[in-house]
């Protein structure tokens, strides 16, 4: 670590944490290496795969495409927290019962792009609004075809539609 | 990869920014979500980022003198949930749903990518279909540069090296002005293989003041005057053939399959302002 180290203080799944570190430190780096937060994939490292989506404030974001000192205050949450909270808990049934991952290298970026767009739906959204609202995460195992079905359904049973 | 080492600093003024711009190879962070990238493949290495994030009231949006004006900090998102840009820049907001994604558009700031002046990016070629300008705060204080005045080259602009953009301003629209957008790019929010923005006047029976600015196939966004003219006298075959485009081949189509899919933007846009309604 650098000279340059700047301390932060920020929220992380609910628990205060403060660190050291190098202002090129991203923050899905900073999440899986400083706190072994692993939950957040790193793919292509510049913003194109998604697969190192969390949230930061309320709204998902890249964690590739900030930098862990931009984060001194805000409220981070990753996989791990969506998760432990019960939030996807949904998600992540429908998931598995329609064969919506394989690898599941795309999977916690996938659920936290989905749930913000659920969360944000005012009506069930189209399979068109989904495929659009997760078009910046790659998949390259399922086809998204699955991912598509399992996200809708969930839409369906949150608004109390059967089917 | 990894960024190469740099140092941080957070300005907490515009002066301060102004100020550590004259720093050696120092750059301004503003949504990052290019220029994080290009950190992390170390296409750039600056030696200090200025995080200007945290200077208050560069986010507004406002109608202030018939233009709207957008700060430099304001968010793609806000500007697509913006009541005031949907009905007074619609070009912006139709241009909008096509930038990135919705994780980008949480960071990413229209002054960034004003700024950055990517030539495939959608909101250089809606400034200069729109007529637009730039507002540029620097070491003399304040001065306004056009968008057809402000776009110089390959990701270079007219910012001198201590300038710091810091609004956009675009004409808002009457009663009669008319709009027009598409891009073709192979993944629903990617860089466009070729994207088309275009503004005009219309009357219910034919076009005025046909601004067409094409993007993704030159270095700058790229205005088309003769077919410009041709749309305006109504005649949209002679507006594709008057198409003087003359892009390179890239990763994503050749010269050849651009040119052509330009002219298939142009009937697309021609008949949204056609019929488009601001």
């Amino acid at each position: 670590m650098s000279d340059r180290s700047l301390d932060i203080s920020l929220t992380v799944n609910g628990e205060r944490v403060q660190e050291r570190v190098d202002p090129r430190r991203t923050l899905v780096d900073f999440l899986r290496e400083d706190l072994s937060l692993t939950g957040s994939h790193v793919g292509c490292e510049h913003g194109v795969c998604g697969a190192c989506t969390v949230r930061v404030n309320g709204d998902i974001v890249r964690g590739c495409l900030m930098l862990a000192v931009q984060c001194d205050g805000a409220v981070v949450e990753t996989i791990e927290g969506l998760s432990d909270s019960g939030e996807v808990a949904d998600l992540q049934a429908a998931f598995e019962q329609r064969n919506a991952l394989q690898c599941g290298y795309c999977t916690p970026g996938m659920l936290a792009t989905a749930q913000d767009l659920l969360k944000r739906a005012k009506t069930v959204p189209s399979r068109e609004e989904i495929r659009e609202h997760i078009s910046g995460n790659y998949c390259r195992c399922t086809g998204y075809h699955a991912i598509v079905d399992a996200v809708e359904a969930v839409a369906q049973a949150r608004a109390g539609v059967r089917k | 990869m990894k960024p190469a080492p740099f140092a941080y600093k957070k300005a907490r003024t515009l002066e301060e920014a102004v100020a550590l711009l004259g720093e050696k190879d120092a750059r301004l962070l503003a949504g990052g979500q290019s220029l994080i990238a290009t950190l992390n493949m170390r296409l750039s290495s600056p030696s200090l980022l200025i995080d200007i994030n945290g200077i208050g009231g560069l986010d507004g949006i406002s109608v202030k003198g018939g233009m709207v004006e957008i700060g430099a900090l304001a968010r793609h998102v806000q500007a697509e949930r913006s009541d005031v840009v949907a009905k007074n820049a619609p070009l912006i907001a139709r241009a909008m749903p096509h930038i990135g994604h919705p994780a980008i558009r949480n960071r990413g700031t229209l002054g960034g990518s004003i700024a950055f002046a990517d030539p495939a990016a959608e909101l250089p070629a809606c400034l200069l279909a729109l007529d637009g300008e730039v507002e540029a705060t620097g070491p003399k204080g304040k001065r306004t540069i056009k968008a057809q005045d402000f776009f110089n080259g390959l990701f270079e602009t007219a910012l001198g090296p201590q300038e710091v953009l810091t609004a956009i301003r675009v004409p808002a629209a009457a009663k009669d002005t008319r709009v027009g957008f598409a891009e073709l790019a192979r993944r629903h929010g990617d860089y466009a293989i070729v994207g088309l923005a275009a503004s005009g006047r219309g009357d219910g029976k034919g076009l005025a003041d046909v601004r067409l600015a094409f993007f993704g196939v030159g270095n700058t966004p790229l205005r088309v005057k003769k077919a410009e003219a041709a749309l305006t006298a109504g005649n949209i075959d002679a507006a594709v053939n008057a198409l003087e485009l003359e892009p390179h081949d890239d990763v994503q189509a050749t010269a050849k399959v651009k040119k052509h899919l330009a002219g298939v933007l142009l009937r697309r846009v021609a008949k949204q302002l056609l019929e488009a309604r601001a």
